[in-house]
């Protein structure tokens, strides 16, 4: 089987996936926008934006979500009540693992915002 | 402000959509809230109308969702439902404002959340719930090149081990505690019912052909410096370790009942009990999709039919679909029993394993308390960020604890919106 992924570029808004159901498609991370036909191996330019997690300048695809740009980074969401690094754990706004300040606002669900220029987001 | 409708329904998945959608077509004033900013669900995220007819379940997506737009029924997205201040009106959180709306018949399909059981290691970064791992990849997560190792229980395993494996992740193995001869014999009655659904498991199955399929088997406990790089899994006998990068587990999926035990819904056999047509115990309130059983998008679509022609008078329509419904609540049935859930699992917790993520508590603290009310009391178990919703189902199946009794708001809500409810509140008087 050929690879499954062309152009897949988590910095990009797009990346091109082969469905084996359907065949190659472009995915849009922000608008979950999914182009059918696209050519192989095809990019599009996308916007970046700057983030900073914990003070670590960061760039990422515009409207990607902030959780998963915490996991990229590889810095922890929250340290818990006896100290212990913490990530997202349901992906869905509910286990509430994923908080944060964001821009000065505390206890923010990380995975249910999107990245947005300039953006500052710490660990709680 | 505050709006006034003959049909509110709470959460637009599936379900709510269908409901919703079967009112508005009849001609009622319907209003459509859901907390996230688009309808769709969980299995239908991130759907839109141009690419849905690519994805799976696209084409029931694309049936609805325009029905919806063209039903002049008022969907708002972003909306949380908070509280129920009196009867036939609902308190809702949204951007930090504070609103009001009332309603003659509510249909609550607030869905279903995954079920997290606590064991060694499972605090620790990497280890994420199945689902929440595909949704975290449906927003962007690259999991091209990571070792992915999938535990727990439940169709949603296979589903989300194929999802990652086209995408380019290593699947390291994945893990079922239920046992071959309870999915044996729930394939042959599925076989003769909803062939549809096993053709559906096989084909996620053939895309996760190179890692191992491990029946009557369960992870252990979750190890690693800072982050999970390994897992211990054992089939009651032996032992083996795997090394991960990520650690996708769940243990089938659990109904959000905090609105409708707010609103004083009964709930049997962790279910919210309804009649034929849906209707819950509080009069006016149906409930609908995964709150009456967890059997996934048909059932949900069906009860979803059926809540709607009640809402507005039409009992006859709702009716004819009695039979398709009984055949997907004895889908769902059956599901709950193919995955039941192993005894063993109840020893998994060690006396220094967090039970209380929020508020580290652990299973050693908890263990001696009779009740939930006596843990939050003694411990502040089930007292932090997310209000019991990761803990409760734990605590229900290792120590039989009933749910704690619920309190608005149904949601944590920040205390500006509590400071403006004073306002709605004054508005609503006026």
């Amino acid at each position: 089987m050929e690879e499954k992924i062309r152009g897949y570029d988590p910095f990009l808004i797009y990346k091109i996936v082969r469905n084996p159901a359907v065949g190659v498609i472009i995915h849009c991370v922000q608008c979950q926008l999914l182009r059918p036909g696209a050519r192989k191996g095809e990019r599009l330019e996308s916007e970046e934006v700057s983030i900073t997690v914990n003070g670590k300048q960061m760039r990422v695809a515009a409207g990607t979500n902030v959780a998963v740009a915490v996991i990229m980074s590889g810095e922890p969401c929250r340290f818990s009540v006896q100290g212990e690094a913490r990530a997202p754990l349901c992906g869905m706004g509910i286990c509430m693992e994923c908080r944060m300040t964001v821009n000065g606002v505390a206890h923010l669900r990380s995975c249910q915002l999107l990245c947005a220029p300039g953006m500052e987001v710490a660990s709680e | 402000m505050k709006a006034g409708y003959d049909v509110v329904v709470v959460g637009a998945g599936p379900g709510g959509m269908a409901a919703a959608v079967v009112a508005a077509e009849a001609g009622a004033s319907v209003c459509l809230l859901d907390s996230n900013q688009s309808p769709g669900g969980q299995i239908w995220r991130g759907f839109c109308a141009e690419t849905a007819r690519f994805l799976p379940h696209g084409k029931k997506y694309l049936e609805w969702i325009g029905r919806l737009h063209a039903s002049g029924c008022k969907v708002s997205p972003g909306h949380q439902v908070i509280d129920s201040p009196a009867s036939g009106l609902l308190r809702l959180e949204s951007d930090n404002a504070c609103s009001d709306v009332e309603f003659k018949r509510l249909i609550l399909a607030t869905g279903a959340r995954e079920r997290f059981l606590p064991f060694p290691g499972w605090t620790l970064p990497g280890v994420m719930g199945a689902g929440g791992l595909q949704a975290l990849v449906k927003a962007g997560l690259d999991p091209r090149g990571k070792r992915v190792a999938v535990a727990g229980s439940g169709p949603l395993l296979l589903a989300v081990a194929a999802g990652l494996a086209d995408l380019g992740a290593q699947i390291a193995g994945i893990f079922e505690q239920a046992t071959l001869a309870r999915l044996a014999g729930f394939g042959l009655q599925t076989l003769f019912t909803q062939p549809g659904k096993l053709v559906e498991g096989a084909h996620y199955r053939l895309h996760t052909l190179s890692a191992r399929y491990h029946l009557n088997s369960w992870a252990l406990r979750a190890e690693g410096r800072g982050r999970v790089e390994r897992v211990v899994a054992t089939d009651g006998n032996k032992e083996q370790t795997l090394a991960c990068d990520w650690l996708a587990y769940g243990f089938h999926l659990v109904p959000n009942l905090e609105l409708p035990r707010l609103l004083g819904c009964r709930v049997d056999g962790g279910y919210t009990a309804v009649d034929a047509l849906q209707q819950s115990s509080v009069a006016g309130v149906a409930c609908v999709g995964e709150l009456t059983g967890i059997g996934g998008l048909d059932k949900a679509l069906i009860e979803g039919e059926i809540a709607g022609w009640a809402a507005v008078g039409r009992e006859s329509r709702a009716r004819v679909l009695e039979r398709q419904l009984r055949r997907q609540q004895s889908f769902a049935f059956r599901l709950d029993r193919a995955f039941d859930l192993r005894r063993e699992l109840r020893g998994l917790p060690a006396a220094e394993t967090v039970i209380c993520r929020c508020e580290d508590v652990t299973h050693g603290a908890v263990a001696g308390c009779a009740s939930w009310r006596e843990a939050k009391l003694h411990t502040r178990c089930g007292m932090g960020a997310c209000q019991g919703r990761v803990c409760g189902a734990a605590t229900e199946f290792l120590y039989g604890w009933g749910p704690a009794e619920a309190r608005p708001p149904a949601y944590p809500v920040r205390t500006a919106t509590l400071a403006a409810e004073t306002d709605a509140v004054d508005t609503a008087r006026s």
